[in-house]
């Protein structure tokens, strides 16, 4: 299982990165799309909607499950990853890369210190598994 | 009991096998307080003969189409049923399966709602289409309840001349979330643009439009699409006239969003109302928030062609309570019937029954001008001034008759008018007869 | 698409691949009206153009094609289709017969009630047998499948509480329940709060009384629910309910196991829906259609959706003024086809027969799960009634799941049971045999689930090669979601 240092994590299995001027990019890590399976759909927010930290911005679909899309910070959604809507492998293939989902502006980058870092999201979903 | 297959000796070896002495230890767990403690009050088995013999009797006292000719229309209409359909849909094959939830043993019904679905989508002139909604009037409400998740909006503008049953299931459905609004019939007895304009607003969800409508007349949609997509609100179409499709410009071309309609006309018999079979089909943007269920294809392990059902994650065995719908099956029976229906006549023979319905009609209408209520375009159902609906239909019944639907009860202000309905089973003879009828009954125009 | 399979049916080619200009597989009688021109009688801009891509063949390629597709189909007249909670019973072919009477089939419903006297009958009749069979005081059939009654009942509580003046938000619902109560619940504007099963595989009493409340409008339950378990402490459950005012759902899906030995409304049941294709053997048509008839106390008799069926003097009539109803589901009666068969069933039966069913739908069970559980897990050890759920834990070790053991079925000759529900059980195989059967078919299929048991650990690959035997091996459903294909399109546009 890959989980890349410098991303900041969500307890719902969401990662951001943070770029420069205050936006992050959001998308789901490597352990979801796997417990997930193929994904068939993401369905995605409008570029311009007001998130607020935990609000559900869209759901992650595969064959046989659905499951809800957390936001890691609040924002403005600046930008969604179009791709996604032809190519929704790209979340199993790509998960920190080309599967991102959403880019949002930061309301309030201090959200980040709430979220897991690398090291503390591992420990996170080896307890989760029961491992 | 000739439905089970067991004998004594076969049950005493089973009961030996669970290790209980008798069936009634099996249901233990039935507390003693809810037990039945007596017979079921229902009567003695009966023969296959006396069963017949007493649906025979039951059936005597119904009129029917047989001995009757029928200018009754209203939702549910005579129509022309070629003798294939009954053969095919009474193999067991297809009608003691059940819903395809295992592809690999299913493919013949899977194959054939892939057909379904693409017929409808041709007849409607729509991209999608499914198999799943139950009649036309629960098809009309699932397709207003999308119009509202689309574009999470809650009201929706109806016409006065939608089926009046259809606004009631309407109302059943959404009487909970949505507010409806009636658009009254103009005097062509159509939906007027400019009233519907004035009606929009920023909440409108979408304009339901009926052609031919409940009195008959085919509505102009392309307008009313116009003025809905202005505002950001959908068109639903819905027909009671499937047949009609096989000669009218299709809402698909007329800018609707949804499709909703009774599909009885296209090779499903009157059956006292049901089973019907809904029709439903949208634009391909709008497939993820249908209703029901969907057929698509794919390829199995060898690369070959096959279908499953796809797209599941909207229903109810996956989302719960957040489903699109409750819907959890298909109209597998009626949706098939409905496909070898439009097979067996194709092309040219849709074509060919809806202008017969449309001639016959128009022979009826010429005939009876002064007593039109509606100037409007008509298919093969019109609204007549009579002078008393309910005696005409007596005398109509005298000579083998079975007249139009009065429309007092619905409309009370329509005390005097009857609904009438022509179709291809309805010979000249016939409709001279009724001609004949209703010119000689103490009418007043 | 040719067909390349020497197997002459395997490649069965859609419709419209069949289709060429000039064939024609129906004739109509000529016309025997004036033939107007059509563009005389409807504006233009009214009419079509020709329908592009809708079929052209004859009568013998209609014949063959949907005979041919047919084969590819498992159905309950080749064998057992054990699939849980559907009941799939033997159809008998006498209801079809009376439900192909022409007098009884080519009546229209919106002819007058005097013309229309034995199809009223008829559905009174059915009524008054519902009424009897599950102690309650009144019933409709209007409701078109078993979802579409969920709903009315529902629909019929909520009103209910309506009256009272009292509003109510949430619907109580067990986790093992099927998806269909949630769905209706919330079409009915109800927010669903789940009850966990405890290690019975029933209620956990505790936590219902825990959430039971005066803003709670119903518990929906199923009874026996889709473990196969009657809620034995069900006197208590009723007590706690309507100790709050609240009202007890009834899911019917498993009438089949109470037939003649006890009755929902002895139980403290206050409205129930029953599934005709199911419990009263009216065909499941590869889904459809069915008839969920509805069956509620006096209390709510008021609400059900009109027209109601009643007595009228000497015959019977559809009475639609019924002030405080939930309002029609459906545009007529609802699916009078289905009516037909099933009463045709139940006075086939008698009531005497009908117990004999029950009877041995639950024997059935209980022999099947006597017979496999040396192999395969029982996650609630609790006793079945008419069907029993196992899981896939025996076979974990191997690597072969739930739907390994299914496919294989298929290769074995029979449908596979219903897989992965309820939720609750982790790779559920729900077995519902049926009364049908004969002890020959079950051991037939108890032997082939032995065999597919043994051969997990010994080859475990085989079993995720199966099916090998069917039309298709198994379907690529990813593909099948991420790129859409839901008709065919003609080759030019494709």
């Amino acid at each position: 299982m890959t989980i890349p240092e410098g991303l900041r994590y969500t307890r719902e299995h969401e990662w951001i990165r943070v770029l420069e001027e205050g936006r992050g990019r959001v998308g789901i890590t490597h352990h979801a799309q796997d417990e997930l399976g193929d994904v068939v759909f993401v369905e995605l927010p409008r570029t311009g909607d007001e998130l607020g930290g935990d609000d559900v911005f869209g759901t992650v679909e595969s064959v046989k499950a659905v499951s809800d899309l957390y936001s890691p910070v609040s924002g403005r959604v600046t930008e969604v990853n179009e791709s996604l809507e032809e190519q929704p492998e790209l979340v199993n293939d790509d998960p920190y890369g080309e599967g991102w989902m959403i880019q949002v502006e930061l309301s309030d980058p201090a959200e980040l210190d709430g979220l897991m870092s690398a090291q503390e999201y591992a420990s996170y979903v080896s307890e989760e598994s029961g491992h | 009991m000739r439905y089970i297959s067991l004998t004594p000796e076969e049950r005493q070896l089973m009961l030996q096998a669970i290790g209980v002495e008798k069936t009634e230890d099996l249901f233990e767990s039935i507390p003693v307080g809810v037990r039945l403690g007596r017979p079921v009050d229902l009567p003695e088995p009966l023969s296959e003969s006396s069963l017949l013999a007493d649906f025979k009797a039951m059936a005597r006292k119904n009129a029917c189409g047989d001995d009757f000719a029928y200018f009754l229309g209203a939702g549910a209409y005579h129509h022309f049923i070629p003798s294939v359909i009954d053969t095919l849909v009474s193999r067991s094959e297809y009608f003691t399966a059940y819903t395809p939830y295992q592809p690999e043993v299913s493919q013949g019904t899977l194959q054939a709602i892939f057909e379904y679905q693409t017929l409808i989508a041709q007849l409607t002139g729509m991209e999608v289409a499914n198999a799943s909604l139950y009649d036309g009037a629960s098809a009309l409400a699932e397709a207003v309840m999308m119009a509202s998740r689309v574009t999470r909006r809650t009201r929706v503008l109806v016409p006065e001349a939608l089926h009046p049953n259809y606004r009631k299931v309407l109302g059943t459905y959404t009487g909970n979330h949505l507010s409806v609004t009636s658009v009254p019939a103009d005097s062509a007895g159509s939906m007027d643009p400019e009233t519907v304009d004035a009606l929009l607003d920023d909440r409108t969800a979408a304009v339901v439009v009926q052609s031919p409508n409940f009195f008959g007349v085919v509505e102009e949609m392309e307008e009313l699409g116009r003025l809905a997509h202005r505002r950001r609100a959908l068109l639903v179409a819905v027909t009671t006239e499937a047949l009609s499709l096989g000669l009218l410009k299709p809402p698909g071309e007329m800018g609707a969003d949804i499709v909703a309609g009774e599909g009885q006309s296209l090779g499903l018999p009157l059956s006292f109302g049901g089973p019907y079979l809904g029709l439903f089909a949208t634009r391909d943007r709008y497939k993820r928030q249908m209703p029901g269920r969907l057929v698509g294809q794919t390829v199995d392990r060898k690369d070959r062609r096959g279908f499953v059902l796809t797209l599941s994650t909207r229903e109810q065995h996956i989302r719960r309570e957040k489903a699109t719908s409750n819907i959890c099956t298909n109209q597998g029976l009626c949706a098939l019937a409905v496909s070898i229906f439009l097979s067996t006549l194709g092309k040219t023979g849709i074509r060919e029954l809806a202008e017969q319905n449309l001639k016959k009609a128009h022979y009826l209408r010429r005939r009876l001008a002064g007593r039109l209520v509606f100037p409007g375009p008509v298919f093969n159902e019109m609204v007549l001034r009579v002078d008393d609906p309910e005696s005409l239909n007596q005398e109509l019944y005298r000579e083998g008759i079975i007249g139009g639907l009065p429309l007092g009860t619905w409309f009370p202000s329509r005390r005097d008018q009857m609904l009438v309905c022509v179709t291809d089973q309805n010979t000249r003879r016939q409709i001279d007869r009724f001609i004949r009828v209703l010119q000689q009954s103490r009418v007043t125009v | 698409m040719n067909r390349t399979s020497p197997v002459y049916n395997l490649n069965e080619p859609l419709i419209f691949e069949q289709s060429s200009p000039g064939k024609a597989a129906y004739s109509l009688p000529p016309l025997d009206v004036e033939d107007t021109p059509v563009e005389e009688i409807l504006e233009p801009g009214l009419i079509r153009q020709e329908i592009r891509g809708f079929p052209e063949v004859s009568e013998v390629e209609i014949i063959r094609h949907y005979t041919r597709m047919s084969t590819w189909n498992y159905h309950i007249d080749l064998g057992m289709y054990p699939l849980g909670s559907c009941t799939m019973k033997y159809n008998p072919r006498l209801n079809e017969r009376t439900a192909r009477m022409p007098r009884i089939a080519m009546v229209h419903p919106m002819q007058e009630a005097a013309l229309s006297q034995g199809n009223l009958k008829l559905i009174h009749r059915l009524q008054e047998c519902l009424q009897e069979l599950t102690g309650l005081d009144a019933v409709t059939l209007q409701p078109a499948a078993g979802s579409q009654g969920e709903m009315v009942g529902i629909l019929m509580v909520r009103a209910h509480h309506e009256a009272q003046q009292r509003q109510r938000r949430y619907v109580l619902i067990p986790d093992s329940a099927h998806g269909t109560n949630p769905a209706s619940a919330a079409i009915a504007g109800y927010q669903v709060v789940s009850i966990p099963s405890d290690s019975s595989g029933r209620i956990d009493i505790r936590v219902l009384r825990e959430r039971m409340n005066q803003d709670v409008a119903c518990l929906m339950l199923t009874n026996p629910n889709t473990l196969g378990i009657f809620e034995s402490r069900i006197e208590e459950i009723s007590r706690i309910v309507h100790d709050q005012g609240g009202l007890i759902y009834m899911d019917g899906a498993n009438f089949n196991a109470l037939m003649g030995y006890a009755r929902p409304g002895d139980m403290g049941i206050d409205v129930l829906h029953l599934n005709l294709h199911k419990t009263f053997s009216t065909p499941h048509g590869g889904g459809g259609p069915g008839c969920g008839a509805v069956a509620c106390r006096d209390l709510l008799a008021p609400y059900l959706p009109s027209p109601v069926i009643e007595r009228d003097g000497s015959g019977y009539r559809a009475n639609p003024d019924r002030p405080h109803s939930v309002g029609p589901v459906h545009a007529f009666h609802g699916n009078f086809g289905m009516m037909v068969r099933a009463l045709t069933y139940i006075l086939t039966c008698g009531g005497s027969g009908l117990k004999q069913i029950t009877e041995t739908a639950v024997l059935n069970a209980n022999y099947i799960r006597a017979r496999l559980q040396e192999y395969f897990h029982l996650p609630y050890p609790t006793p079945s009634m008419h069907e029993a759920v196992f899981s896939d834990k025996t076979l974990e070790p191997f690597g072969v799941k739930t739907l390994d053991v299914a496919k294989q079925l298929i290769d074995e000759g029979f449908h596979p049971p219903t897989i992965y529900f309820p939720l609750i059980v982790r790779g559920a195989m729900m077995i519902e045999p049926t009364e049908s059967e004969s002890k020959a078919e079950l051991d037939a299929f108890v032997d082939a689930m032995i065999r597919i048991y043994h051969r997990a650990r010994e080859d475990a690959d085989a079993a995720h090669e199966a099916p090998r035997l069917a039309k298709r091996t198994r379907l690529d459903e990813t593909r099948a979601a991420r790129r859409p294909v839901l008709r065919w399109t003609p080759e030019e546009e494709a």
